[in-house]
């Protein structure tokens, strides 16, 4: 049985029909096109597929996608304003914060996250908001570095 | 950022450097942070099927009978697939170059060797269809000794794993079950030495565990063709063993790839793609096959686990003058790169430094466990961590600062090498000095004047030619002549990597 749904993605209101078995993760990638989130475990392991719901990390491999009904997600798709990046992605740029690369949306999602809840993390605020997002290439340092360089400068937009 | 040590080797230098210590933005970081980097599995086509694989539930068993009629029925499912459906179902990575024998299938048929081999396929319309008729299939096994200790399988009456391989060794050339290395005297080496140890190295399987899992989707496209967007680190390796595999000519495909969610190795085994490129050609559809976490960690090939037993000599004022290495990789049920990992092992043998006397037998084993495969500097990595480690072991045994004692041993410009090449460029001592500076661990002044270029020409005193026929043959009567070589098969493009087997003996 197919369960309509509808939520707001990334800025837009949507409408689907979903199996009530489907993940939210699952959803974005094959209805809606949204390949931003990956796949890397399927069970709450890596944070690949991390996005934000009404603000929050969460993720989307272990959400059910009929529980994001009237709700907000958003994805790295939605990061950058236009052609502007997000002062997470210049940063993440600067220092060399993926290798890779399949990590980076889980762990863009799961910075931002924090520091638009706390505009001034320390470094232990960091490492724990990233906790839950796995990179096998480039060590974490960088990835550190890159958002409290970008927890530092004013925000690109609000 | 890079710090270039401008002091060390500065005639060897040219100083006008373009890029060599500047930063470079690489050219893919701005689809990496926007999320526009396209991985193989970020492709949705139309009408795509799914593959699934059921895997062997035992490390070693016959295979009686495979039932599949009832998944055959499931809803769902397009086509199921089974050994005898592979045109070429019996391949080896390296082929391509020549080197070693078909030995793994891609469904195995008969017998299984390692828990969660893969037996039947089913391609269906949703990966949940297709993991139903997977519980459908009935498989009726009549399980078979095991061996899963290196050692173990050497002895005589061991489980024969591999048949192609009946003595649970890769054979080299077709007559050698193992590497070996003999340089001076080694036992004489000990004789003189005052001090001799010896220990035992296990590793363990390393997965890789790369954030994307391995995979590969595979579509008709026109003209006959197939495009294959693929999680391959070693994309044309992996189009040519897809077309040994399937019996097509290479340009039957179109492989995409490149962009890769972390591989460290385990992505060249060519895993997924010709179930996958089959899959589309029996049902004309797109097919994806993508391995979930559990399959990448449980039977995704790790790095080989190696055995190694190292026993040195060292005189009192800290020379070592004898090494003598025995080791075991073990490459699982099936070849794929473990024989290349033993050569190189062999290659490295005895690590960075000058010894007179070196011995050294390194065998590939075939064992019950998930076949090992490439991961970085594998052959290497495990017997310099062997090395390292019995390196502090004499430097304690004979009262010397470690890293002292590995200036003391290192190799030097014109030291003639256990390989029988001379040493050039060398500059182990040169690291070993910046090393313990960026330590803060101090070293005597005679050891931070020593150098690379000083002190070297140290050559064996006796060291014996080698004999011109090796007394080590065991797998052929020496009465026996050895096979014509078999002619170079249609150029694959890979003879290039022939270099690293060295040529052929006969």
């Amino acid at each position: 049985m197919k369960l309509p749904l509808q939520f707001r993605h990334n800025g837009r209101d949507v409408a689907l029909f979903v199996d009530g078995g489907t993940n939210l993760l699952t959803a974005l990638r094959e209805q809606l096109g949204d390949m931003t989130p990956k796949f890397g475990c399927e069970q709450g392991g890596c944070g690949a597929c991390t996005v934000l719901i009404d603000g929050a990390a969460h993720l989307s491999c272990l959400t059910l996608a009929a529980a994001v009904e009237g709700r907000a997600v958003e994805t790295l798709e939605s990061l950058k304003d236009g052609p502007r990046l997000h002062p997470l992605q210049q940063a993440f740029m600067d220092r060399f914060a993926a290798q890779c690369g399949y990590c980076t949306p889980g762990m863009l999602m799961a910075a931002k996250a924090l520091i638009d809840r706390n505009p001034t993390p320390s470094r232990a605020e960091v490492v724990e908001a990233i906790s839950g997002n796995i990179c096998r290439c480039t060590g974490y340092e960088a990835i550190i570095d890159a958002v409290l360089d970008a927890a530092q400068k004013p925000r690109a937009r609000a | 950022m890079l710090e270039l040590r401008k002091e060390y080797f500065a005639d060897e230098r040219d100083d006008n450097l373009n890029e060599i210590g500047k930063g470079t933005q690489r050219q893919d970081m701005l689809g990496h942070v926007t999320g526009a980097s396209t991985y193989f599995n970020d492709h949705q086509l139309q009408g795509m099927l799914h593959l699934k694989v059921l895997r062997s539930a035992h490390s070693h068993a016959r295979i009686r009978r495979i039932d599949h009629s009832e998944a055959e029925r499931s809803p769902g499912v397009r086509r199921i697939i089974r050994g005898q459906d592979v045109p070429r179902n019996l391949n080896t990575l390296l082929s391509l170059i020549n080197f070693g024998l078909d030995d793994e299938p891609t469904l195995a048929v008969d017998k299984v060797r390692y828990k969660g081999e893969p037996i039947v396929a089913v391609v269906a319309d949703s990966p949940r269809e297709a993991y139903e008729a997977l519980a459908k299939i009935r498989v009726d096994y009549e399980p078979l000794p095991v061996v899963f200790d290196v050692e173990e399988a050497l002895k005589t009456g061991a489980p024969v794993v591999n048949e192609t391989y009946p003595k649970n060794a890769f054979i080299y050339h077709e007559r050698y079950d193992h590497q070996k290395l003999r340089f001076g005297d080694v036992e004489r080496g000990f004789a003189e030495a005052d001090h001799v140890i010896e220990h035992r190295y296990q590793m363990s399987p390393i997965e890789h565990a790369p954030t994307e899992t391995n995979g590969s989707i595979a579509a008709p496209d026109t003209n006959g063709r197939y495009i294959v967007y693929t999680s391959t680190q070693a994309l044309f390796f992996s189009l040519d063993t897809c077309a040994k595999i399937l019996d097509v000519p290479s340009n039957t495909f179109h492989f995409i790839g490149g962009t890769v969610g972390g591989g460290f190795g385990g992505k060249v085994d060519t895993l997924t793609e010709p179930l996958s490129i089959l899959g589309a050609m029996l049902t004309g559809r797109p097919v994806r096959y993508v391995f979930g976490r559990e399959e990448e960690m449980q039977y995704g090939p790790p790095r080989g686990a190696e055995r190694i037993y190292l026993k040195d000599g060292v005189t009192r004022d800290g020379r070592i003058v004898a090494r003598k290495a025995r080791a075991y990789f073990d490459g699982g049920a099936y070849t794929r790169l473990s024989s290349y990992a033993v050569v190189k092992c062999a290659a490295h043998l005895p690590g960075p430094y000058t010894i007179p006397n070196v011995y050294g037998d390194i065998y590939c084993v075939f064992t019950n466990r998930t076949p090992a495969t490439a991961m970085r500097g594998f052959g290497v990595t495990a017997m310099d961590f062997a090395i390292e480690c019995q390196m502090d072991r004499l430097a304690e045994l004979v009262g010397m600062d470690p890293m002292e004692f590995r200036i003391l041993n290192a190799y030097r410009d014109g030291d003639m090498k256990a390989h029988r090449r001379e040493t050039k460029g060398a500059a182990l001592v040169e690291c070993v000095q910046v090393a313990a500076e960026k330590a803060k661990w101090p070293i005597r002044d005679e050891f931070r004047r020593m150098s690379s270029r000083q002190g070297g020409g140290r050559r064996m005193e006796a060291t014996p030619a080698p004999p011109p026929r090796p007394s080590y043959e065991l797998t052929r009567p020496s009465h026996e002549p050895a096979p014509a070589p078999a002619p170079a098969p249609a150029a694959h493009g890979a003879t290039r990597f022939s270099s690293v087997f060295g040529t052929r003996r006969r």
